[in-house]
């Protein structure tokens, strides 16, 4: 290719506007910490230095959900909590992707009662789900290269 | 001393109240008739000294008869000593009087026995709902609701923003 050496020599780099876009929100998750129960102390290990998940291009916490691109729900979600759970949700901004973090956010767990929702996906896009009670920060850090994986394929923003 | 509670409270003024006493793994219990349940309360606080109700609880026998079992948790704190006192309304009318006027800290404890078992405290002042929803109709500790409750009582949220949001 005659035009990339040439630009190459320059200091240009030549690539695709959905690859640059996908590679940067990829390797930069923001997580919003949707704790709700004892999953979320296995979130805070993730995300604390022992399994330091900024190896893996995800930096911060963000408690704001306008600064966030992540919803990670860590726990059961009462009908009442649903409520606050999608107002967040709602908040944040384009793109954004949410983790099923643990048996009970994936399908009500062991709270097989009238007052916990049986999976958050009965109100929420549900990227992916963590199994476990509670999952190891280990199958945390999968998951998120998981979506990390999704990321980078997403359809391109010249379709939007 | 646990004795001496009993043997106190049987030469008490309100002995003629109480229909039984039980004694099961180092807990006393007295059982009283529903209707004398705030004459006792009042005795027991002023003249034995139990001023902290830590709950009450309530059981549900799904019997004939004496269905709701309503079970006060007291404590003296002075002498170190706990009391539960029993007491049992029927299905067609679960009511008793409200224990308020002798512990202000049954305010809450009566509207979450209201709220999960359905017992009205007559006196009350704001016998209101304290988890559920206002407009939910049943009580969820009772034997006869499901376990995954009844579909649509409680409200999810709507799949789509609403349009004025913010």
């Amino acid at each position: 290719m005659g035009l990339e050496k040439a630009l190459a020599k320059q200091g240009f780099l030549l690539t695709k506007v959905d690859a640059l876009t996908n590679w940067a929100r990829a390797n930069s998750m923001w997580p919003m910490p949707m704790g709700l129960a004892c999953c979320a102390i296995e979130m805070m290990a993730f995300a604390g230095p022992q399994y330091d998940v900024s190896r893996f291009g995800s930096e911060v916490f963000r408690f704001s959900p306008r600064q966030a691109d992540l919803m990670i729900v860590a726990g059961w979600t009462t009908y009442k909590m649903s409520h606050a759970v999608k107002r967040i949700w709602d908040q944040m901004p384009d793109p954004k992707w949410c983790v099923a973090m643990g048996a009970c956010a994936s399908s009500g767990g062991m709270h097989r009662v009238y007052g916990v929702v049986q999976g958050i996906d009965q109100f929420l896009p549900v990227d992916a789900y963590i199994p476990g009670c509670p999952p190891r920060p280990e199958v945390v850090i999968h998951t998120l290269q998981t979506i990390q994986e999704k990321v980078k394929k997403e359809h391109s923003v010249l379709q939007d | 001393m646990e004795n001496q509670l009993i043997e106190k409270i049987k030469e008490s003024n309100f002995h003629d109240k109480i229909v039984d006493v039980r004694s099961y793994a180092g807990e006393m219990t007295i059982v009283v008739h529903s209707q004398d349940i705030v004459a006792v309360c009042k005795s027991l606080k002023e003249q034995f000294g139990f001023s902290y109700l830590a709950d009450i609880s309530t059981v549900d026998h799904y019997t004939d008869e004496n269905r709701f079992e309503i079970a006060y948790n007291i404590v003296n704190m002075a002498d170190r000593q706990r009391l539960r006192i029993s007491t049992f309304v029927e299905e067609d009318d679960p009511s008793l009087d409200s224990v308020i006027p002798v512990w202000g800290a049954a305010n809450w404890f009566e509207r979450e026995a209201w709220d999960m078992m359905g017992i009205r405290f007559n006196g009350h002042p704001d016998l209101r709902r304290i988890f559920l929803p206002e407009d939910f109709e049943y009580h969820p500790m009772r034997k006869e609701f499901p376990q995954l409750g009844i579909p649509g009582t409680l409200e999810m949220p709507e799949k789509d923003p609403p349009k004025d949001y913010k």
